[in-house]
């Protein structure tokens, strides 16, 4: 009786290996798929890059498969101090962080002003919504069509604003205008904010489908509160629905953030960096640098990849600090 | 609820609210709407300068068609199509197991790495660029669909762990507690209990990724040269050279590019919201 005890202890103590430690192998085996991939195109590519910006390197290998490039220490970035592109494009990184913020506010206006319950709400939100579905490429084309002076809505609206139609003696007609059309994305001084301008649209879009969830799950009570103690309007806006937000502005402010560090297709749809650099940005002019048609400059580029990477990684940081906060909290 | 409801404001009040509804949604999509009616204008109307009233005869299925024997535009559909699907179950496959693991189960690193897959998910992908294209030229996957997908399959994996790791988290522990006592093996665990649970998230995910990895324009043109693996983003630049001043022809191909993730927006609203939103927002 009592070896039979003995033995059935045993057999229960002793279990293989895998069995013992179930629940340390477990997760590994579930991660593994998803780490190896993430590992080959997202984590070991960075390396590489921060490694080949102290390169130069037109890409190529030589016969027996080495690659060509050459060892210069830190002369990309030397050459980048130099470089007035690279200015002009971080300028212009800027001015997209700036102005694209707007989209915060301007998302919560229009939140606002959709937040009711009259028939066919659910169709407008949506509507609303409609300009973040589709692709920045096609937003781009749009603007750019938009934008046209000689025959896009800026065009034809300031026309018909400011300009006379006459008919020249071949019967052709012309416009004699008071002011010239303004050719938007032509104009160095404007065409970025052209660009901005459209960035906007589905950006807008996007935050207010945040802040209308937000919205849903604003407390009732303490808004009717504070209509009894007498809030109302921005007062009651700023101090009981605001704060009441936060998850939302949060999100809203992260994604517009890299958003707007990440523009690239509209740029190049839209101007493709021009008139004369002057509407690059980072992640364009890297691109526009590493893949040119002067030759592939893969280490100069991948200097400029690590400087905006080196921007990007204080927001990163600063979200993953957030994060980490909510986590400890969470508990 | 604020702002107020518009009903306690009176009759008047409301009547002018929805008749504003409309004028208000109108300016909006303005440019898209001006899109729109120049794809269904004809080349007369575009040359006679008639690009922004009402058109004088009506072009769609011409112009719509015309797209399509023009130009590589069905290819184009079709590599999106290609790319997007693969993509899109691959990463969320990747991501319920990579969730499950981060949520489940209490291991040291498993805070880091779930914040690994969060900052990759928020990097420039300028970063990636010189790397990824180089190893899918050496591999032979440059100029291939299978190059495409399999890069944003790896990289969407980053957003989808993010969701799907707080999805499962806000589920009740209790239910693989009790499962375990039970002595569920943890792949039985993983299949049969907590799988079914999170299918609102796997339907947020597959919509939302289908979206991005559908409009995406910058790795199309960093993993492809030529037509044969070209998805529609890219396709609709090269029209754009193509059909110069055929504004008609290019708003027609823009917007057969925006219809797929459109569709998928309307049938899906509900969990694309839900998806975009992080989670966070409920």
């Amino acid at each position: 009786m009592a070896d039979a005890v003995v033995t059935d202890t045993r057999t229960r103590t002793e279990p293989g290996f895998f069995r013992r430690n179930k629940l340390a192998i477990a997760p590994w085996i579930f991660l593994i798929p998803a780490l190896i991939f993430f590992a080959i195109y997202v984590v070991i590519p960075i390396f590489e890059s921060l490694w080949l910006s102290l390169y130069q390197w037109n890409g190529l290998y030589d016969a027996e498969g080495n690659s060509t490039a050459v060892w210069v220490g830190f002369e990309n970035y030397a050459r980048l101090w130099g470089d007035p592109n690279f200015w002009t494009s971080l300028r212009n990184n800027i001015a997209w962080l700036v102005l694209y913020m707007l989209a915060v506010p301007a998302g919560l206006f229009i939140a606002l002003f959709l937040n009711q319950t009259v028939t066919g709400m659910r169709f407008y939100k949506s509507m609303f919504f409609f300009p973040f579905v589709i692709s920045q490429v096609v937003v781009g084309l749009i603007f750019g069509w938009f934008y046209n002076p000689d025959f896009g809505v800026v065009g034809t609206v300031w026309k018909a604003i400011f300009c006379e139609e006459t008919t020249n003696i071949l019967g052709n007609t012309t416009f004699r205008c008071e002011r010239p059309v303004p050719d938007i994305l032509s104009s160095e001084q404007w065409a970025t904010y052209g660009i901005i301008a459209a960035g906007l649209w589905p950006q807008i879009a996007y935050c207010m489908i945040l802040y209308l969830t937000g919205l849903n799950n604003v407390a009732a009570d303490q808004i009717e509160a504070a209509r009894l103690d007498g809030a109302k309007g921005w007062k009651m806006l700023w101090y009981v629905v605001v704060p009441q937000l936060k998850p939302a502005t949060f999100i809203a402010v992260v994604v517009t953030v890299i958003g707007a560090l990440r523009s690239f297709d509209m740029i190049a749809i839209m101007t493709q960096g021009g008139p004369f650099g002057s509407t690059n940005v980072l992640s364009h002019y890297m691109f526009e640098v590493a893949i040119s048609e002067y030759g592939e400059r893969y280490g100069y580029g991948s200097s400029i990849a690590t400087v905006l990477f080196g921007i990007m990684l204080i927001f990163i940081s600063y979200f993953l600090w957030r994060m980490y906060q909510d986590e400890k909290g969470g508990r | 609820m604020f702002p107020r409801p518009i009903e306690k404001s009176g009759a008047t009040a409301k009547a002018a609210y929805q008749a504003f509804l409309p004028i208000a949604l109108i300016m909006w999509l303005l440019p898209l709407l001006a899109i729109f009616l120049t794809s269904i204008r004809s080349a007369a109307d575009i040359n006679s300068g008639n690009v922004f009233g009402w058109p004088s005869e009506f072009a769609l299925i011409e112009n719509y068609a015309a797209v399509f024997t023009q130009s590589a535009a069905a290819q184009y559909m079709l590599n999106s199509v290609l790319i997007t699907v693969p993509s899109v179950v691959i990463s969320v496959a990747l991501a319920c197991l990579a969730g499950y693991a981060l949520a489940i189960y209490r291991f040291r690193v498993a805070l880091p790495l779930f914040f690994l897959f969060v900052a990759g998910n928020f990097i420039p992908f300028q970063i990636l660029m010189v790397p990824v294209r180089d190893m899918s030229v050496q591999t032979g996957l440059y100029d291939t669909i299978a190059g495409q997908f399999l890069f944003h399959a790896a990289f969407q994996t980053g957003f989808c762990t993010l969701f799907m790791r707080n999805f499962i988290k806000a589920l009740p522990f209790d239910l693989v507690e009790s499962a375990r006592i039970e002595g569920v093996a943890e792949w039985r665990i993983f299949w049969y209990v907590v799988l079914p649970l999170v299918r609102p998230a796997i339907a947020a995910l597959a919509v939302l990724i289908f979206t991005f990895v559908w409009n995406d324009f910058f790795w199309a043109n960093v993993l492809t040269q030529g037509e044969s693996a070209k998805p529609i983003t890219a396709g609709v630049r090269a029209l754009n050279g193509q059909f110069v001043n055929n504004w008609h022809l290019v708003s027609a191909a823009s917007l057969l590019a925006a219809i797929p993730p459109v569709v998928c927006f309307f049938l899906m609203q509900r969990h694309f919201i839900a998806g975009l939103t992080l989670g966070a927002v409920k």
